[in-house]
Parts: C-alpha cells; sequence; structure tokens
C-alpha cells in the first residue's frame, strides 16, 4: 500500500533508466543518506565509529570489490587479503615517497597499483576455471604476504615490519594519522563508499557488466557470441582488485593506523568472501549488508550474554562464538542461499501488496 | 642483477650435482612429506568425488579426530579401545553432518555448499576446543623416530612408516571401491548422481558411507601428523597446504592425491633448499602454490582430473 508505483509515469527516458526508479525508493535512500552523514557522527560515540562503523564501511568497499569479480563476472577468488595488502603498501610508500601529494588521490591511485597486480594475477583464469582458479588466487595470496614480508624495502625497512599511515590533512583537516577525529576517518569512510558503490552499480548496468554476466552464466557460448574472454575476465579482475587495493589503503590509513601483513591474512580474504556469500553474489547491496552482518555479528555475539545477564569466562564466550558463527553461516546458507540481498527483494514484493493480500 | 640471475639459475644446479648425497636426502624427505600432505588430500578427494563437495572442514576434521583419540588416551583407555572409539565419533559426525548439512542443501550450487564446509569448519573447531581444551596434546602411539642409513643417505623412520602407512590406506581404498559392493555403489554415484538414483542406490546412505570413510582417513592423518608434531590447533591449517596437492593432482582423483603430493612435497622440499635462497627463503608458503598453478596451465583440471566437458 505505501510501497506501490501507481501513479508515478516516467516521462523521459533518462527517468526511466533511473537507479531507484521509485519515488519511494529514492526517499529511503535520502532519509538514510541524511542519518548516514549528519545524524550518526553526532550521536555515535567513540567506540562504534572506530571499532564498528569505520571497518563495517571499509569491508563493504572490499565485499563490493569481491562482488564485482565473484558474483558478477564468476571468478572465484581467494586472494582478497593479497589485493588489500597491494593497496595498503602502495599507498604507504606514494605518500612517504611524495609528501605533497594529496591523501585522496594517494588512496585513489593505490587502487590502480593493486588493479595491475589483479590483471597479472588473473592471468590464469584464461585457462583455469572453478575451483581450481580459486585455489590458484590463493598463490596470489600467498606470494603477496610473503612479498610483502620478506622485501624491506615495501615497508621502508622499518625494523619492525609494520607500516604507520603518517598524518595527512585534506581541506585543513586532519584525515590520518593519530590526531585525525573518529567522526572525520568515517566521513571520509562513508564517502569512498558511497562513490565507489555508485561507480560499481553503473559498471554493472552497462556493457561491461553485461560482458561479465555473460562470462560468468556461460562462457562458451558469450565467446561464440563476440565477447572477449581476455579482455572481459581481465577487466573484472583489474576492477575488483582496483576496488580491494582501496578498502586495503583505507583500512590502513583510516582504520588501523599502523598495520602489518598479519591484517591481510588470508582469514580476511574468506572474511570477505564470507560476506559477499551472505550478502547475496551479484548484488551491490547485497555486498554492503553482507558486510553488514559479517562485522557487527561477533560484537553481537560477544555482547549478547552481558546483555541477558550470564557471565561467561572469556576462553569459554570464544569458543561458543566460534560454534555460533559456524552454525549460523550453515543454518543461513540453508534458509536462504541467495544471500540477504534475495530475502530483501521478497520483502519488497511483499511490500506491493501489504496490507492486501493480493 | 647477473648475481641474482646466477643465483636463480646456475648455483641451484650445481650443488646439486656437486652434493648428490644430499639431494637424494632432500628428495627422500620432500617424498615423506609429500605422503603426509596426500594422506589429507585424499580425505578432499573422496568426499568431492561421491558428492561434489568441496569439503572444506577436511582439515578440521583430522584436528577433531586426533583431538578426540587424544582425549579418549589422555582418559586413560588403551589404544585399540581408543581407536575403535575414535573411529566411532567419526562415523557419529559423518551421520551428523549428512542430516544437519548436506540433506538440506541437496542440489545446491558448489559456492554455496563449499561455505557450508566453511561454516563447520568454525563449528568443529568451536567443539572441539571446548570438548577437549586448547593446549598442545602429546600423541605418542609408539611410533620409533630414529634415523638409519641407506646408500649413505639418511632416512627417518617415522617418515617411512607414514609412507608404509599411506601405501596400506590407499591400497585398502582401491580394494574397497573396487572389489566391494559398496565401492561399486560409490562410484556409481560419483559418476552421475541423478543416474545411480535411478539404479536405486540410495544416496544418503552413500553420502554417510563416504563422509565416515573420509573420517576415517582424517583419523589416520591426525594420528599420523599429531605423532610428528603434537595435537595443536594449526593442524587445522594443514587443508590449506593439501589444496595444491589437489588441484594439481585432480580434485577427482585418488591416484591423483598421491602423486601430487610426492611431486608437491619434494618441489616444496627442493625449491626452499636450493632456490630459497636465491629469493629471500622462507618460500615453502606460497611455492607449492605457484608450482601446482605452473601445472594447471597446462592441464587446467590437474594431472588426472576429470575433465570437464562444456556443453553450450
Amino acid at each position: 500500500m505505501l510501497y506501490r508505483e501507481t501513479g508515478q509515469f516516467k516521462t523521459s527516458y533518462r527517468r526511466d533508466q533511473a537507479i531507484f526508479p521509485i519515488a519511494q525508493d529514492r526517499w529511503s535512500i535520502g532519509v538514510i543518506m541524511v542519518i548516514a552523514y549528519l545524524v550518526i557522527p553526532v550521536i555515535a560515540n567513540e567506540y562504534w565509529l572506530q571499532a564498528i562503523l569505520i571497518p563495517f564501511l571499509i569491508f563493504a568497499l572490499a565485499a563490493l570489490g569481491l562482488n564485482l569479480l565473484t558474483g558478477y563476472a564468476g571468478q572465484l577468488s581467494l586472494g582478497t587479503g593479497g589485493f588489500m595488502a597491494v593497496g595498503a603498501y602502495a599507498a604507504y610508500k606514494m605518500t612517504t615517497a611524495f609528501p605533497d601529494v594529496p591523501i585522496l588521490l594517494v588512496l585513489l591511485l593505490s587502487g590502480v597499483f593493486a588493479a595491475a597486480v589483479g590483471i597479472i594475477f588473473g592471468l590464469p583464469s584464461l585457462r583455469i576455471k572453478g575451483l581450481y582458479l580459486a585455489v590458484a588466487t590463493l598463490a596470489a595470496q600467498f606470494f603477496l604476504i610473503w612479498l610483502f614480508n620478506r622485501v624491506a624495502w615495501f615497508y621502508n625497512y622499518n625494523p619492525s615490519g609494520t607500516i604507520t599511515a603518517p598524518p595527512r590533512t585534506f581541506l585543513g583537516v586532519m584525515i590520518t594519522g593519530p590526531e585525525a577525529t573518529a567522526t572525520v576517518r568515517y566521513l571520509v569512510a562513508l564517502s569512498f563508499l558511497m562513490l565507489f558503490a555508485l561507480v560499481a552499480k553503473n559498471l554493472v548496468r552497462s556493457e561491461i557488466g553485461r560482458t561479465w554476466m555473460a562470462i560468468r552464466d556461460m562462457d562458451v557460448a558469450a565467446e561464440i557470441i563476440g565477447i572477449r574472454p581476455l579482455t572481459t575476465k581481465l577487466s573484472a579482475f583489474a576492477t575488483s582488485s582496483f576496488y580491494c587495493g582501496v578498502a586495503g589503503a583505507l583500512l590502513l590509513f583510516l582504520y588501523l593506523g599502523s598495520v602489518e601483513t598479519l591484517a591481510f591474512d588470508i582469514a580476511v580474504s574468506f572474511e570477505v568472501l564470507f560476506m559477499v556469500i551472505i550478502g547475496g553474489m551479484g548484488s551491490i547491496m547485497g555486498s554492503i549488508i553482507g558486510a553488514a552482518f559479517i562485522t557487527f555479528m561477533p560484537i553481537l555475539l560477544t555482547n549478547a550474554p552481558h546483555l541477558i545477564g550470564v557471565d561467561l569466562p572469556v576462553d569459554l564466550a570464544k569458543e561458543l562464538e566460534t560454534i555460533i558463527f559456524g552454525g549460523l553461516i550453515i543454518v543461513f546458507l540453508i534458509v536462504e542461499p541467495h544471500g540477504l540481498a534475495r530475502l530483501w527483494q521478497i520483502g519488497k514484493e511483499k511490500l506491493r501488496r501489504w496490507p492486501f493480500p493480493y | 642483477m647477473t648475481e641474482f640471475l646466477t643465483a636463480l639459475f646456475v648455483t641451484p644446479f650445481v650443488d646439486i650435482a656437486s652434493g648428490p648425497i644430499f639431494f637424494g636426502e632432500v628428495v627422500i624427505g620432500g617424498l615423506m612429506a609429500g605422503v603426509m600432505y596426500s594422506m589429507v588430500a585424499l580425505g578432499f578427494v573422496l568426499i568431492f568425488k561421491a558428492s561434489g563437495v568441496f569439503n572444506f572442514a577436511q582439515g578440521v576434521m583430522v584436528l577433531f579426530a586426533a583431538l578426540t583419540l587424544v582425549g579418549f588416551m589422555e582418559r586413560g583407555l588403551p589404544l585399540w579401545l581408543s581407536l575403535l572409539l575414535a573411529t566411532g565419533v567419526m562415523i557419529l559426525l559423518a551421520f551428523a553432518i549428512e542430516r544437519a548439512v548436506l540433506r538440506p542443501l541437496v542440489n545446491q550450487d558448489p559456492f554455496t555448499l563449499l561455505m557450508a564446509t566453511i561454516g563447520l569448519t568454525f563449528f568443529l573447531e568451536g567443539v572441539g576446543e571446548l570438548v577437549w581444551g586448547s593446549n598442545v596434546k602429546k600423541l605418542d602411539i609408539g611410533i620409533p623416530d630414529d634415523s638409519f642409513e641407506v646408500a649413505g643417505m639418511l632416512v627417518n623412520q617415522f617418515e617411512l612408516i607414514a609412507a608404509l602407512v599411506a601405501a596400506v590406506l590407499v591400497t585398502a581404498l582401491a580394494i574397497l571401491s573396487q572389489k566391494t559392493t559398496i565401492g561399486r555403489a560409490l562410484r556409481a554415484v560419483a559418476d552421475d548422481h541423478q543416474a545411480a538414483t535411478a539404479v536405486g542406490i540410495p544416496l544418503q546412505t552413500i553420502w554417510v558411507t563416504v563422509w565416515s570413510v573420509a573420517g576415517i582417513v582424517a583419523l589416520v592423518a591426525g594420528i599420523m601428523w599429531g605423532a610428528k608434531s603434537g595435537v595443536q590447533f594449526s593442524l587445522s591449517l594443514i587443508a590449506l597446504k593439501a589444496l595444491p596437492v589437489l588441484i594439481l593432482g585432480g580434485l577427482t582423483s585418488i591416484p591423483g592425491a598421491i602423486v601430487g603430493g610426492l611431486i608437491i612435497g619434494v618441489g616444496e622440499k627442493v625449491g626452499e633448499v636450493y632456490w630459497g635462497p636465491a629469493i629471500g627463503g622462507a618460500i615453502e608458503n606460497w611455492f607449492a602454490y605457484v608450482l601446482a598453478m605452473v601445472f594447471l596451465l597446462f592441464r587446467p583440471h590437474g594431472l588426472f582430473g576429470e575433465e570437464i566437458i562444456e556443453r553450450v
């Protein structure tokens, strides 16, 4: 009843092609933007911003990247952590070598380096498919982590092996470094995510997106009708690695501040893959929802016993958390294998009829 | 630059040629290490062949089996009883997994099943830690660990026994699969689920059987690995080491798992000893994967894997 499109007539092709054609959708997105940009920085406390919202935004960006590669182009990749590491180390090297370059430009350029590496490690996808490709991308993951550990040039010969984000400002406001406030960093991460999500949505609605989906669905047939697998698969790897590289750079500059290769371990690759699968493969909104689910759930699980009033010893709580996490994944996959995005879609369909039965 | 190139292309071969006995030892060490990887990879192959599920939880099953065995032994039960009980636990686990995970997810795409097994990994890890505790446990079942000389090369007795155990295991599996009725049913299900159901083979029973056999293989692998380096949680990471073996040998081939394991084992050890110093050392992490990937470029389905024929 509230969600119906009756009465909304499109009078131009431009209006018809809009990303949010229904007015109620546009209003909702507007409200969410207002809350995200204006309300949350005011009401959220430091802990929420620093420990929950900023990593959520950054991992949503990484999940978006992986979704483009795995959900839209069908190339299963377990090298996300490695590509994020490339972005982080590239940004670090650039900003320490050229301190006067604006930090936002550095963050974007770090994606370019990650894209280049992504193309190199994407080359096997031209020959290898499916689960074999997933394991081949693990080669990328392990090799890149070894490289950043072993070649001291990457961490500027720092004896501890960690890289630290130097303080940088933008328009007079401190964005990175210990002086930067959580609010500023949150807003920068949010802006990056919004921009990149918009670009991703437009990419998947355009010709490139359609070639990706064609390769995903039936790559032999796609080749026959004239879609070049080389450029398509490599463009998918390049774009996805660009997103993951920028996410990695943001992880260093906006969230952790100081990072070593452990932060880009294979566990991160699996975490991002979880976000994509649970959020819904082949869905932009799904990546963001999936990231929210995976980021918020451990915190919920850790804090739930306190809220109920039961106090558990720390190791028992940790074990229970692992058990429940694993169990929830399985239950979730049984209930809705297409992810939360599909549940959202079903919800919207039902909303169009509500409260009428049909 | 030239010294890097020499170190890469000349020095290793010179070293190999000038120290053949040491090279032999490295190769034998590599073969033995490879056999240990193969044992883990066997479990993967069994399950993938019969139910099409890439069981990422195999590594954790190895750990869980070893933990159960050690747990029973620590409670004072004799070895043979602990082995029997541990086997029973793994069979029960197979039943539970089939009922709770496989049956509701029947006919879903492979990614979903893979993700479900990753969820299972977390679940089993947590349960293992909860029930048996998280400290490192020693597993001592009386396998001797000293070295002896063969043709001038030092060979470790433990590794030799591991190789023998693996050979026995593979032979037992081969006999099971070729000579018994249940083995024939397993092969039928591996070929084509629907045709097997049409002939009257109960899919669920077969899956329980396969997962039980994989569980027993995991128990054997767990015993060997646990006796070698103690039963600890890093044992579950062995799955990551077994993956290059799998993709090199082919996901659906038992001889592939063995041959792949041997190649990866030898390649890793020889690479680390002779090429490692040139590149920077500690290359074991990724060398196996790169090696497997190079093989994959020539045979995209692994050395012995089933070639997937795609129809448009």
